[in-house]
């Protein structure tokens, strides 16, 4: 059996590194087969905060939205010990972890961090799929000569790089497919080290809850408990074919990844399925002056991921939330699919407008799903020369932000909002 | 009230007025069709609020009056009754119920009272002419798929038809568009038309009048306000509203200049792109048209399904051009086409296309290209 050690900690144990003295040990029959993994940070805007203030080290840190309204974006682990969860209002977290220290998320030094660590990911692999700002699939087949070390080797040393050059800690976990790898990653969180090879991934899953298998949700797992399946084990003695006639294309997935069977590949370009935008509100606003212009604003972030990404939507949602979380979303799909920020506002002023009705809302959110080719956007119209007029707008105000930064020049109802009242 | 009428002219009549009915109504008296016998007839009539159709039948009246009574129930109860079968109807002097007999067949129905149908017909109509139904059919049948169901562009959910004098005559011209492609249809307009508004004739409207005409050698009594049409086959008068707003000035989208006369084989054409479109997805891909040197390639490349070329003899003197259509909408134009041989006037990839039948200038459609 070979084994590999990750850190370089000399405390005394019985069971230590050969090479460096770790104690900490990482063994397993398939270690140096395995390619696949996932890694994922530990407590992301958490740690950064923590790395950036180091007072705050042995403290217990709530990232989130500051106020009454915010929720909790990250937890610290300390504040997790008390019983602080993610998505879990800020004054359920507060009588939870009185003393925590909340602080509001800084998403650009977030997204400038996650870029950094996106690097060195990329240093080793060209086959990155990240799945959010904090966690990646990786594949690392074919690089042991590269790296002059086996995959498992290598993801030690990101691991060690992560930590000594950029200050936080990741977990890995190691697997013989993005579905192993994933699960392997949440075994030894944080600062955690976790493989499941093929040959064990049977046993290893059998006596788990179905709702560790990917793409089973509250609705599905449900469905599966009124037929009687809780544990992943029970999955492995069915039929595929059974299972499909019951539920579908998932059948022949809960059939595959119940045996630890996984062909999903990691590929760096992942399918966008939608754009959008979203912002909650201090106090709820139900008049259309207000929402109007933040509609705007959220309306041009749109569309200015669209523009990069070169796509664009079909169809525009918004989202709407009542001040007793009801999410209300409304589509409507338009003739033509548009990228334009001008085009998704009004049509989501115009569903906004018929939902208003003395209503208040405590978020506003807009996107576009439905996406395709940039080419096939906003064609030109035989008649409608306002709308041409305002694309040809939209691309010069573009030109400009490009040259002169993101508030180089705006629509006339943002500097009507923004101005400060006299 | 009580009549008693001929089974295939009450089903005849109701075929024609029940299609306006809309199946789920919030005000309940729009889904009755009011009845109302006097003197000969029986008259029936449908409305929807923006539509109305009425139609006479011949009736044995032993009681005139009137009375509303679920229109879509009514007429599955008459086209479920025999051929050749006669059909009472009597209401109770309850009020609320009419009885329907045919045969050994007994229906009760509610009513709802007569007072309550509203009328949308009132309204002075200022222009009175009569066109052949073949050419009214005609103009709706070339323009009618150009239609936009567009909402927020609602004056373009008709379409638009009005009068224009080209080169002496007058023309009777019906104009549709939804921003990607203009369909332009005309005759020879006819005597009363002259000074006639422009009006935009709402597509449920042309889709009625499709329906409503039977006999193409009949004559259609066409009349006409800032705000109504009404148009008469025979004992069917229609009425609808208009589409309240002003149609774009289309004719600058028309393209004057184009010089790059591209001439095809109308059938060959189509069924050509008939089949690169294949592969196309659902909506929205372009077929690629390469002209030159007599030859035009057809191709369409879909990234999730493949890629297809087809190639046609042509005739075509002018540099060589590569532009994009929407593939549906040149099936759709092809089959508009009356004669053999259409031609299409090209600019460059990014201009508005004409494309006629060669040698008339009857109708005309305009087709915006697509980026390839």
């Amino acid at each position: 059996m070979r084994a590999l050690s990750s850190q370089t900690d000399r405390r005394t144990s019985l069971f230590r590194c050969p090479a460096c003295g770790s104690p900490r040990i990482v063994s397993h029959p398939e270690l140096m087969d395995l390619t696949v993994a996932h890694v994922d940070c530990d407590a992301f805007y958490a740690s950064v905060e923590k790395r950036d203030n180091p007072q705050l080290r042995d403290r217990p840190v709530i990232v989130g939205g500051g106020g009454r309204r915010g929720v909790v974006s990250t937890a610290c682990y300390i504040a997790r010990i008390r019983g602080v969860k993610s998505a879990m209002p800020m004054y359920k977290a507060l009588d939870a972890c009185p003393d925590a220290v909340v602080i509001s998320p800084n998403m650009a030094k977030y997204s400038a961090v996650g870029r950094d660590i996106r690097r060195l990911m990329l240093e080793l692999t060209p086959l990155v799929e990240p799945i959010s700002i904090d966690e990646a699939f990786l594949d690392l087949s074919g690089t042991e000569m590269l790296h002059g070390a086996a995959p498992a080797l290598t993801l030690a040393r990101l691991a060690a790089k992560v930590e000594t050059e950029i200050g936080i800690t990741l977990s890995v976990g190691l697997g013989a497919n993005k579905f192993l790898a994933k699960i392997a990653s949440d075994l030894d969180k944080p600062r955690g080290y976790a493989v499941i090879g093929a040959r064990e991934a049977r046993d290893f899953l059998a006596d788990k809850s179905v709702s560790l298998i990917w793409g089973v949700g509250k609705a599905l797992q449900s469905q599966l408990a009124a037929n009687g399946i809780t544990r992943i084990g029970q999955l492995q003695g069915m039929d595929e074919t059974d299972l499909m006639k019951r539920y579908g294309a998932m059948g022949k997935r809960l059939a595959k990844l119940s045996i630890g069977e996984d062909v999903r590949r990691v590929s760096p370009d992942r399918e966008t399925k939608s754009v959008s935008a979203e912002t909650t509100f201090e106090t709820d606003i139900g008049d259309l002056g207000t929402l109007d212009p933040i509609l705007r604003r959220l309306s041009e972030t749109v569309s200015a991921r669209l523009k990069t990404a070169g796509i664009g939507g079909h169809t525009v949602v918004l989202k709407l939330k009542t001040p007793d979380f009801k999410t209300i979303t409304r589509n409507r799909q338009l003739n033509d699919p548009t990228r334009l920020a001008d085009r998704i506002w009004r049509t989501g002023h115009q569903m906004l407008s018929k939902e208003l009705e003395g209503k208040r809302f405590r978020l506003i959110g807009i996107g576009v799903t439905d996406l395709c080719d940039a080419d096939l956007c906003d064609p030109p119209d035989l008649v409608d020369e306002v709308a041409a007029k305002w694309a040809k707008a939209e691309s010069a105000m573009d030109k400009l932000r490009g040259k002169f930064g993101k508030d180089a020049v705006n629509v006339g109802m943002l500097m009507k909002h923004d101005r400060p009242k006299t | 009230m009580k009549v008693t009428v001929e089974r295939a002219h009450l089903l005849k009549a109701l075929n024609h007025v029940h299609r306006i009915v809309e199946r789920r109504n919030t005000i309940p008296i729009l889904s009755n069709v009011l009845l109302r016998a006097e003197g000969d007839d029986l008259r029936l009539k449908a409305t929807d609020l923006d539509i109305d159709v009425a139609e006479r039948v011949p009736a044995v009246i032993s009681e005139p009056g009137a009375t509303t009574v679920p229109a879509h129930m009514l007429y599955d109860i008459v086209r479920k009754l025999p051929d050749g079968s006669q059909v009472e109807l009597a209401t109770r002097p309850d009020g609320a119920t009419i009885d329907l007999r045919s045969g050994r067949s007994k229906f009760s129905l509610q009513m709802l009272p007569e007072s309550d149908f509203p009328d949308i017909t009132a309204g002075v109509f200022t222009h009175k002419f009569d066109i052949l139904a073949s050419d009214l059919k005609r103009l709706v049948d070339r323009t009618q798929f150009a239609i936009s169901t567009e909402e927020t562009r609602y004056y373009l959910n008709g379409i638009y038809f009005h009068t224009v004098e080209v080169g002496g005559d007058l023309r009777f011209r019906a104009v549709a568009t939804d921003g990607h492609r203009l369909a332009q249809a005309e005759f020879i307009a006819p005597h009363g038309a002259e000074g006639m508004p422009g009006v935009i004739v709402p597509r449920k409207t042309v889709g009625e009048i499709q329906k409503l005409v039977e006999d193409p050698e009949a004559q259609v009594t066409v009349e006409l306000s800032d705000s109504k049409i009404r148009l008469s086959f025979g004992e069917v008068v229609l009425t609808s509203k208009l589409i309240d707003g002003t149609f774009p000035d289309y004719g600058r989208v028309i393209p004057q200049g184009n010089d790059k006369d591209l001439i095809v084989d109308r059938s060959e054409f189509a069924a050509a792109v008939d089949r690169v479109s294949t592969i196309s997805s659902e909506r929205g891909r372009a077929v690629k048209l390469t002209v030159g040197d007599g030859r035009l390639t057809l191709s369409v490349t879909n990234p999730d399904s493949g890629s297809a070329t087809e190639e046609l003899g042509v005739e075509y003197e002018s540099e060589p051009l590569d532009i994009g259509f929407n593939s549906r909408y040149l099936l759709e134009i092809a089959g508009q086409l009356e004669t053999d041989t259409a031609i299409f006037r090209l600019a460059d990839p990014g201009s508005p296309t004409l494309i006629q039948d060669r040698g008339r200038d009857n109708a005309l459609y305009v087709l915006m290209p697509m980026r390839v």
